[in-house]
Order: structure tokens, then sequence, then C-alpha cells
């Protein structure tokens, strides 16, 4: 026979001072963990929306990002000629070639900066990379000294406003227009005519060179082929892949030091609910000599208050993932190490992170209220009787 | 008897109940140091590095080269002690890629001379045929300098990847492809916070002559006669090369160290917000015990009270047995971080933590003020109660 | 110095919004060494009475004076003070810290009072004494028996020499012969250490060893 619910949850509102201290102890550790998995994934869902799986992205063999690779002007041309690239509205093949460096920009209202990636795109990269959209001021004029900048990257750095302009090497590059990337990574870039920047930057290489595949199934077996040609020495990955890649490290670091942080934390809230549960359970002696004369089980009065104390860091899980949701949408950057480039993305809670976060609480009350439970069951029955 | 050991036995009435408080203030207050921590090292990598070196790099940023004929120029300055060309490599060990470390090619007939107070090379094979290191050298380098593909190797990263002196590892060149052997030739340790002791170096003139001659300067680093001229010599070079292919940025090394620190962003705010988060939250749990503990003692407060005892000392007692808790808690969490902490360095991605002495005691002063705060409220309650109303309570 | 005048006394309690009387204008003289019982049925203010003589609580209005000294003038600090040296008070539930031991609690008024650690527990082991308690000296009181726990707080009430013992149904929770032997001391208290001695009761027996009974009922005393 259990004991009913309605046992557990009235005792748990007629503590309401005792409740709520507990639960918002708990609150606040979940609400941490969702924070650091929210800025973990924040972080790979801008990256991981950057690229698309339609587009095949060629970088130099052996090279683990675009900085230390080099693709010649004559692979470029071999790859941008096949005829699996598919073409774009005005008839010509939907690829860019890419020149790919960073820039050290002061950082507005902090001090120092970071490095922000330069890239200059063939003109009909915009329709390759469809995220891509402009938002304010024009796009470049192909051949002139002019760039857009990401979204973010404009809010957050000097000097980098429509009107702005930006000294590479000897050049001055005029900012005309900003644009944003449905929150992915290249709204942290700025964008120019690689047949401009080419001669600024590096002489006669591209960086990457992305195309956009007429069947993008066939990516296995345009990978096998190229990646075969030994003219070429290039390696081949979906342009979505090959940005996921690039989170990894920094999402991983994240995700372990939040972890590591809330476990810390929730030894602490475990230690608080044990506290509370205890209390109730010696507050509650004459009552549990009732039930137990009444009939039911020992094992049953464990279970009550297993419930309950689960109950408590449930309603601590709850307002602990309300605290988190505040956090949503928050914006902020990083350098991601891996590419030593800047990245700007949001804290972004996921369905995933909130669910996780309320298992974890559940799971603290069941640690919590374990042995104070056991204590409540093994209450000899002779000896509790004594206090009614 | 006296009215301390009335408090102490209060506190041990219901030891569970005080050990878990306890406990819970401890973890509080070792997270909070932790962080504190490492809030203190970032801030103090700001200020490691010397005044005296240079970093001249190329304005756009580090991923861009500088010209060699640059070091010509440099080293004819009057202000100049040394030049030495500094590269980096960007390899991987191919057995263990996923092992960071940071491979420099230096010029070393001048960067180690200009790094000589900052290391010491602790191992080192024996040279061949009794060759000398050049003068104003560590003559321990006499076999790395005779070897254009030796390598000088840190400590801890000899112990890191298992290698041993004399050893010939290969590094896959990403920057620069190819395979590239290296024989380590002498081993060193840090004598100084501004690096640490996992770096690989070897000789620039093997990456230029591999390279058949392409490869250029990453970075000078610049050794000064004269440390207050630093911030003059600075405008000067780069006003110097303002208009030409290559314009540059020089700065101290602390200053080029901190640029890098900024990357991190808002860290440090992060940090800070986490940690008031978990003051709060211990504050309650501390808040709600002593609460649960006063409410126990009602009838013994009215009996106190009936003897004579005033409200004001009932008062002080209730917050003197909170603040003992979060003391004694808050003292083991602060001590326990500054031993646990110092020195973690997140497998080399961050400097080696420090906790500051002052981080310990601001620790325990908050420790404290939890308890104040926490135990203020029952307290009161306490001291407020009519001596009527708490014999009433009697079960 | 342990005489006890209450005058014209009245106590109404406020509950919510209601205004209970439960003393209505009550009169006593009680002299220095006098032992004198109050009884009455359960409701009629006996307990509120006592707590005014002694200082517990305060009256709503009318006088009380203990000893020369008018109580219901002093304010917290300074009746806290003066209770503790005048006034000695037993329970019927003896009231003892469950977590002191038999010596400690006896010592425990004495904390209020300048003397030394060693002055203390000599103080504590002499009314232990009185009331026959000396071997018992270091169990806790859920180790006691409700006799020996009432003798141990009849020492407290003791320790710090007061002139006046206000005992609340002292026998109300205890067997017969263990009753004989509180009123027993009690008594002594009386005839030997002319401590003045003002009892509640509901027991006749009990009350017999008083000089006086006093009767209270519907908060007006009565002969």
């Amino acid at each position: 026979m259990a004991i009913p619910f309605s046992y557990n949850f009235r005792n748990v509102i007629q503590r309401p001072v005792a409740t709520l201290t507990t639960a918002v102890g708990i609150a606040l550790t979940v609400a941490i963990l969702i924070g650091a998995l929210a800025l973990a994934s924040g972080f790979q869902i801008a990256l991981r929306q950057t690229g698309s799986p339609a587009n095949a992205m060629a970088t130099r063999k052996g090279a683990d990002d675009e900085l230390s690779s080099g693709v010649s002007r004559e692979t470029s041309d071999i790859l941008r000629a096949r005829s699996d690239v598919a073409a774009g509205p005005d008839g010509r093949p939907l690829t860019s070639s890419d020149v790919v460096v960073l820039t050290y920009i002061p950082r507005l209202g902090q001090p120092g900066g970071s490095n922000v990636t330069i890239r200059g795109i063939d003109p009909s990269a915009l329709a390759l990379r469809s995220s891509v959209h402009i938002v304010s001021g024009r796009m470049f004029q192909p051949g002139a000294a002019e760039v857009i900048v990401g979204k973010r990257i404009s809010t957050r750095f000097a000097g980098c406003r429509i009107g702005d302009k930006l000294r590479f090497r000897q050049e001055q590059f005029t900012v005309v227009g900003l644009f944003d990337a449905d929150g992915s990574g290249f709204e942290s870039e700025i964008w120019g005519d690689n047949a401009v920047l080419m001669p600024v930057f590096r002489g006669d290489v591209f960086q990457s060179v992305t195309f956009r595949m007429k069947d993008p199934s066939k990516f296995e077996a345009i990978k096998k082929e190229l990646e075969a040609d030994p003219r070429l020495g290039i390696q081949l990955k979906r342009e979505s892949d090959y940005y996921a890649e690039q989170s990894a490290l920094l999402a991983g670091v994240i995700r372990f030091a939040g972890v590591f942080i809330t476990l810390i934390m929730a030894v602490g809230a475990i230690f608080g609910a044990m506290n509370t549960m205890y209390a109730a359970v010696g507050a509650r002696t004459r009552e549990i000599a009732t039930l137990l004369v009444l009939g039911f089980s020992p094992f049953s009065i464990m279970v009550s208050f297993m419930t309950e104390s689960v109950l408590l860091a449930l309603c601590g899980g709850v307002i602990g993932c309300l605290l988190s949701l505040l956090i949503n949408g928050i914006q902020t950057g990083t350098t991601n190490f891996q590419t030593f480039s800047e990245v700007a993305f949001s804290f972004q809670v996921t369905p995933q992170a909130l669910v996780t976060g309320l298992i974890f609480s559940g799971m603290m009350g069941v640690v919590g209220g374990f042995l104070p439970a056991i204590r409540a069951a093994n209450q000899p029955l002779a000896r509790a009787l004594r206090a009614l | 008897m006296g009215v301390f050991s009335l408090i102490l036995v209060n506190l041990f009435r219901n030891k569970r109940r005080t050990i878990l408080t306890l406990l819970s203030v401890t973890v509080a207050l070792f997270l909070f140091c932790a962080l504190s921590g490492v809030i203190d090292t970032l801030n103090e990598a700001i200020h490691v590095g010397s005044e005296t070196r240079m970093v001249v790099r190329n304005h756009m940023s580090l991923v861009f080269p500088i010209p060699l004929a640059m070091e010509q120029q440099l080293a004819a300055m009057p202000e100049v002690k040394s030049v030495a060309i500094q590269n980096w490599f960007g390899g991987q060990d191919p057995v263990n890629p996923h092992n960071f470390f940071p491979q420099f090619g230096v010029e070393s007939e001048t960067f180690f001379p200009m790094y000589a107070p900052d290391l010491d090379i602790i191992e080192a094979s024996q040279p061949q045929g009794g060759v000398r290191a050049p003068d104003g050298m560590d003559p321990k380098l006499a076999a790395y300098m005779a070897e254009q593909d030796a390598a000088v190797v840190g400590s801890e990263l000899m112990a890191k990847q298992g290698w041993k002196l004399g050893q010939t590892v290969t590094l896959n060149g990403t920057i620069y492809p190819g395979s590239w052997p290296f024989t380590i030739r002498a081993v060193y340790r840090s004598k100084v916070k501004a690096f640490n002791s996992q770096v690989f170096f070897f000789h620039y003139k093997y990456l230029y002559e591999k390279s058949e001659h392409q490869s250029q300067a990453g970075i000078y680093k610049v050794l000064l006669r004269d440390p207050s001229q630093a911030a003059e010599f600075a405008r000067k070079v780069d006003a110097q090369y303002e208009n030409s292919a290559n314009p540059t940025h020089t700065e101290t090394e602390r200053a080029f160290a901190a640029g890098f620190i900024s990357m991190y962003g808002n860290l440090p705010f992060v940090i800070r917000v986490i940690g008031l988060a978990v003051v709060f939250a211990i504050l309650l749990i501390a808040a709600n015990t002593m609460v649960m503990a006063v409410r126990e003692r009602t009838s013994e407060v009215g009996v106190l009270k009936t003897l004579g005892f005033t409200d004001a000392m009932i008062f002080g007692m209730v917050l003197a047995e909170a603040a003992a808790i979060t003391f004694t808690g808050g003292l083991i969490g602060a001590l326990g971080a500054k031993k646990m902490v110092t020195g973690f360095s997140l497998g080399g991605l961050l400097p080696p933590m420090t906790v500051r002495w002052n981080t310990v005691w601001t620790g325990v002063v908050i420790a404290v003020l939890i308890g104040a705060v926490s135990g203020f409220i029952p307290a009161w309650q306490a001291s407020r109660l009519r001596i009527v109303n708490a014999l009433r309570r009697v079960d | 110095m342990g005489s006890v005048q209450v005058r014209n006394v009245k106590k109404v309690y406020q509950r919510d919004k209601q205004q209970i009387p439960v003393l209505d204008g009550i009169s006593l003289d009680v002299a220095e060494g006098d032992f004198i019982a109050l009884m009455g049925p359960s409701g009629s203010g006996k307990t509120t009475l006592l707590n005014l003589i002694g200082g517990i609580d305060q009256p709503t209005s009318g006088d009380v004076v203990v000893g020369g000294t008018s109580i219901g003038k002093l304010d917290g600090a300074r009746l806290a003070k003066w209770r503790s040296r005048n006034i000695g008070f037993i329970f019927q539930l003896y009231n003892l810290i469950p977590v002191l031991t038999a010596q400690q609690n006896v010592e425990l008024p004495l904390l209020l009072h300048k003397m030394s650690g060693k002055e203390r527990r000599e103080r504590a082991q002499k009314a232990l004494g009185v009331v026959g308690l000396g071997d018992r000296v270091t169990h806790f009181p859920r180790q006691l028996s409700g006799g020996q726990e009432q003798r141990v707080a009849i020492a407290r009430a003791l320790v710090s020499d007061p002139e006046v013992l206000l005992a609340d149904e002292p026998t109300g929770d205890l067997d017969r012969a263990s009753g004989e032997e509180i009123l027993g001391i009690l008594g002594k208290l009386n005839s030997e250490y002319k401590k003045t001695v003002i009892m509640v009761t509901h027991d006749p027996h009990a009350a017999e060893r008083a000089h006086r009974v006093l009767h209270l009922d519907k908060g007006v005393l009565s002969n």
C-alpha cells in the first residue's frame, strides 16, 4: 500500500520557508549547469550552422584549418570547371575561392582585442552561402577597396561601422555594408573581394575553395575522386562538417568546466537538501508512527520521503530552468583557439539542456533524500509509539 | 562551563545538521576561492613578461610574417642590444595528434642569451668532438648549437610526451608542410611565470633551409639596452614602417602576453557571477539551517530568559552559533582551495593557477558574513520571543 | 526582602482581534518567608499570576512589588538582571536543557554573575547537595527520572540564592513518591533556608504543605 502523493505534496507546501530556501539552492546549481551547457551549445550551434552540407570545401591536404591551408590557382580553376558543380541563377558556377587571414582589432567596451577573420570571396559567394544577407548598406563593388562586416563584429569591435575605414597593410578599405547569417560563424567575419584582397595579403594562393554540389548525396564519391588526384593535393569536407569540427575543442572545454563547477556546487546543495529532509523526518516522528500503526510498510515510508525529496528538488530544478531562460539569447564572443579567431555567439538554452537540468535536480533529490528516508523507515515502531 | 561552551554545546546538539551545514559552506567557499583564483591568475598573467624585451609583429595580425631584412635595420638602432627571430611552427606530433604544445623556430644565437635569465638548461647532450657553444650562451647548449635539426624542449613537455634526451622526434608541419625530424639536445626549465616548461624550441635556420629560403620572420624579439625607452622605441619602429609594405606593431612582451589574455573576453565577469550565485545559494542553506535549529529550541530560549539572560544576549548567542559554523566551514573550504587548486593548469590551456592568501582571507570573511546574515533572522526572532509564549510551546 | 505585594493587577491577553481578560484586579500580600499555595480550576489565571510575580510577564495595569522593588517599572534588560538575582522558577515539566549535564544545568544561571569557573562549580555542587543529588551530576536529563530532573531544576532555581521561589505545578508530572520528595524539599527550603515559596497546584494534598492556601477563580482571589 503506497502512501498517497498528496501527503508529500501538502507537506512540502506547508513548510514554505524551508522548501523555498532548499529549492533555491538547487535552482542556482541547475541554472549554472544549464548556463554552461547553453554557452557550449551556443558556440557549437553558431559554428555548426555556418556552412551548408550541400557545399563542399577543399583545403590543402593535412591542413587543420583554413589558415594553414594553401590551394593554388590551378587547383581552384580545375575545381570550378567540374561538371558536378551547381550553377547559380546567372548561369555561372556557384563557387568561391577564399583568401582567409586574421586581423587584430580592439574590442569595444573592453580592454584588449581579438583576431577577426577576413575573407576575400568570389562575388558569387553570397549565393553560395545562402544564409548570408546584407542587412544594411550594400554589397561591396567588385574591384573596389570595400568590405562588408558581419553584424556581430560591428557591434563588438572598434571602427567597423558603415563608413569607417579599416586598414589592411598599406590599403584602406571602407565598410559599405553589414550582413547577418542566421547566427552562424560568418557573422563574425569581414568579407571583401578576393581579387582585391589577395595581392594585399598573401600573393597567389587561396586558403579554400568551396562549391555547391549539383547532387549533395554524391559527396563521398566526389571526395574520393578529388582526394586521390595528386595534382590537386587537397582534402574535401562538407562545409558544415568543417565548421562543426572547428568548434569541438572549445565546446568540450566549456562543458567540462561547467560540469565540474556544477558538480561541486551540487554537493553543497545536496547537503542543504539533506538537512531539510532530516528536519522533516525529525519533526514528523509521530506521523510516521501513526502511518506504521495504520499498516503502511517501512518501505512505503521510505519511498514516500524519497518522493518528497525529489519533489522538493524538482521545484528547485524548475526554478533553475526558469532562471537560465533569462540568459537565453544573450550575446557574447570569445577567441576560438582552434582557429585563433573571434567567434561571436549567443547563449542557447536548448530543450536538451533544460531536460538535463531537470534530471540533474531530480538526482540531487534522490541522493539528498536517501539517508533521511532510510532513517524514517527504520524508526522502530515501539520507540515511535512512545512519542504518541 | 562558560558562555562559549554553551554555544559550542548547541552546535553539537544536532551533530549531523551542524556538519552538513558546515560542509556545504566548505564546498561553497572552496568553489568561490577556486574561481577567484582563476580570476587572479588571469589578472596576474597580464602582468608577467618582460618590459625590457619588445615584440615586433606585422600590424595586421600574427598571421602575417615580416621581412627578414628588417632584422638588420632593427639591430642597427642605438636602443637595441640584440634581435632574435621567433616563428610559430604549428606542428603536430603524429604519435599524439591531440597533445597540443607550442613549437618555435628561433634565431638561437640571439634568442637564448636574451632568455638566459628566464630559463635554466637542466639537461644537455654532450657535444661531439669538443665543440663549444658561442660566447654569451649557456655552454650546455653546445650540442644543440652544433646541429641544425636540434631542439631544446621544456622539462614538463618531456615528461608529458615521454621523450628522452637524444631522442629523434618527427613532427608533421601544418603551416610548413611535410615531415620534420628533430633531435632533442637539451632540456630547459622555466624560472619565471611568463612562460612554462612545455615549449619546443629549434633553430630558425632549419626552417629557412628546409623551406628553400622562402620563410620570413614571424615576430622579432628585441632586447633593449634601457627598458625605460620601451614606449619611445615602439613609436619609432612603428612610425618607420608605417608606410612600407609591412607596417609593424611593436609592444613590450608584457603587453603582447596581455593581448592573448584579453582574447578570453568576458571570462572574469562570468566567473564573478558564478561566484556570487554560489555564495547566495549557501547563504540560503545556512539561513534555513539556523531557522530550523532555533525553532527547535523555543522553550529553551524561554528558560534562558526566565533565568535572566537578556534579549541581547540571546541574539548574540544565536548569531555566534551561525558564525561559528560558517567560519569553520569557510576556513576549511578556503584553505582547501589554496592547497588543491594551486598549480592546476587545465592541461596547459591556462597558466598555472595561483590562489592568493588575500583570497583565502576574503573567503573566510565572506563565510563569517554569511553566518551573520543567515543567523540574523532567527537571532532576531529568538531575542524578541516573549517568555510566556516560548514556554507555552512545550510539547 | 522576600516579600511580595500584588496591587490591583489586571492582565488582558490579545489574541488576534480578541481581548481575553485573565486577571481582573487581583491584590495579594505575601510576607517574607511565607509558603502559600495557589489553587483553582484550569484557565483561572494562576500561572499568569505566578508569571507576573516572577517578572516573566508584565501586568496590563496595576503593580507588582517584590522585595521592595516595583518590577512593573523595570524594562527588559534590567528586569532580566533582577530576575536572575531574585527569583527561582520551578516548572511542571522541569525545562532542563537536554544537551547539558545536571551539573551544567545548575551552573547555567551563574553565567550571569561574575565568578570564576571554579566558584560556579562549587556553588552548583552545593545546590545539588541541598536537593540530595550529589552523585548524579554528570548525567544528562534524559538519563534521570522525573523526580531527579525536578530536583535538578530546584537546584538550578536555588543556585543564585534568590529570596523568592516560584513553583508552577511542581509535582504535576510526578508519581506520588517522587512528588512527596519534591514537596519535602520545598518545605525544607522554606523552613530552613527561609525562602518565600509561592506554589501553584491543583493537588489539595500538595497544598497542605503550605502555610496558606489561596483560591483563584475567574480572575478573582479568595481564601
